[in-house]
């Protein structure tokens, strides 16, 4: 009985197994809600932001600031939103997948990228594909703070505003749903021409402090680092649901195979009882 | 009943507080303001200190620190938009290089050219390494 013993041995860790990838089907599931209240939370803000500047540049028709001002062009900067850690199905490869097809199309037409990562899994991919990466931001943690965002987004923002690069795309995962996330890949900078312009009747004339240059300096910087802020936390909230399905798999495939290997333990133990028995009764027939 | 104006309190991580205010104490660049309903359009920056909402008809101040961010004064609609961290310019300058270090340190011995070929195959591989185990998990 050489085979039934190593069957056993093997269903014992496939089980043990199982047990962990429970347990982080778990604790994905709880970690998922706590990501999608955070996501809720981080709406008001950016909404509220939309509009003080909106007023505000309505307000200064003047004032074109550059974030605001589309130009040619011919250098691209990339914010890539990955997570830290892995086993969460295709969700860092499929993002990957469509960024690299957009590149792709970019680079044919001559345009030059350049990167910025957020998530260990982002520059991972990188550092062993190439690719120019400007700054990075990992370890963000299940909770990440704006304050850890500030150094990577501002470096982008600099190249921007030196015209190192011509547009600023951001690309993360879409919370669609528990089951979908979608890939997106969207412009960050030049802000898009906001389509609120004709809900803002009121044409406040403001009083600013120190003056209306630096106050929409200082609005528009928060205003694109919370746009990042709130993509890394949808990021986060997509990884989150991704794990929790991946392993929810992960225990069922473990749940089959231990079946399976107790339908093959079982066998062979029969065949070994049978084996026995068969030569028992030979024995017995060759004595008498 | 005396007159209110709206206030919000909002950060980027969360919403901190909404509601009516007869007075409200913000601590702006320029030195501490006082905002009463009615008061002309402003927009400030703030700097790191106490807002506080006075909500009226006796009842105890609302207090909450913030370390900067700005806020606008509509005659009857106050935003307050917080930060959450201490900002100053040398200080994103230095989280600016900081970042750009990190980039660095980690890609250190890595092409600076983009390896498109390259990339394509490992993602093609990883989403093979995908699609069959979810045909192995229908067969089964």
């Amino acid at each position: 009985m050489a085979g039934a013993k190593e069957i056993r041995t093997k269903i014992a860790s496939v089980k043990s197994t199982q047990k962990i990838t429970s347990a982080m089907e778990m604790v994905a599931a709880s970690k998922m809600r706590k990501a999608q209240d955070r996501m809720q939370a981080t709406r008001p803000y950016a909404e509220r932001m939309r509009q003080v500047i909106g007023h505000v540049a309505l307000a200064n028709p003047e004032y074109r600031h550059p974030f605001m001002h589309a130009r040619p062009v011919k250098r691209i900067g990339y914010i890539i939103v990955s997570s830290d850690r892995g086993l969460c199905g295709g969700l860092n490869s499929n993002l990957f997948r469509t960024l690299v097809r957009e590149i792709r199309v970019l680079r044919d037409a001559g345009t030059e990228i350049e990167f910025c990562t957020i998530g260990q899994k982002a520059l991972g991919f990188f550092r062993r594909v190439g690719g120019k990466v400007m700054a990075q931001a990992t370890h963000l943690g299940d909770a990440p703070h704006i304050d850890d965002l500030v150094g990577t987004v501002k470096v982008m923002l600099d190249a921007y505003m030196a015209g190192t690069i011509d547009e600023i795309r951001i690309a993360y995962n879409q919370f669609v749903n528990t089951m979908t996330q979608k890939p997106t890949v969207e412009r960050l900078v030049p802000l898009s021409e906001g389509d609120d312009a004709d809900q803002l009747k009121h044409h406040w004339d403001y009083i600013y402090e120190p003056d209306a240059k630096e106050v929409l300096d200082g609005l528009l910087t928060r205003y694109i680092e919370s746009l990042v802020y709130q993509s890394v936390v949808e990021n986060g909230a997509c990884e989150q649901s991704a794990r929790m399905v991946a392993m929810k798999s992960a225990t069922d495939n473990a749940g089959s195979l231990i079946d399976e290997l107790q339908l093959i333990y079982n066998k062979a133990r029969q065949a070994a009882i049978t084996q026995e028995i068969s030569e028992i009764v030979g024995g017995a027939a060759a004595v008498s | 009943m005396a007159m209110t104006v709206h206030v919000d309190i909002v950060s980027a991580e969360g919403h901190l507080y909404s509601g009516q205010g007869e007075m409200i104490y913000a601590p702006a660049v320029m030195g501490e303001i006082g905002i009463a309903p009615r008061h002309a359009p402003l927009v400030t920056q703030l700097k790191p200190g106490e807002v506080r909402v006075d909500p009226g008809s006796g009842k105890p101040h609302e207090h909450f620190y913030v370390s900067g961010g700005m806020i606008e004064v509509q005659p009857f609609k106050v935003t307050v938009l917080a930060d959450t961290g201490v900002r100053a310019a040398d200080l994103d300058e230095a989280a600016a290089s900081e970042a750009k270090r990190r980039a660095e340190d980690a890609l250190a011995n890595s092409a600076a050219d983009m390896d498109l070929a390259k990339a394509q195959v490992e993602l093609a591989e990883a989403v093979a390494q995908l699609r069959a185990i979810e045909r192995l998990r229908k067969g089964s």
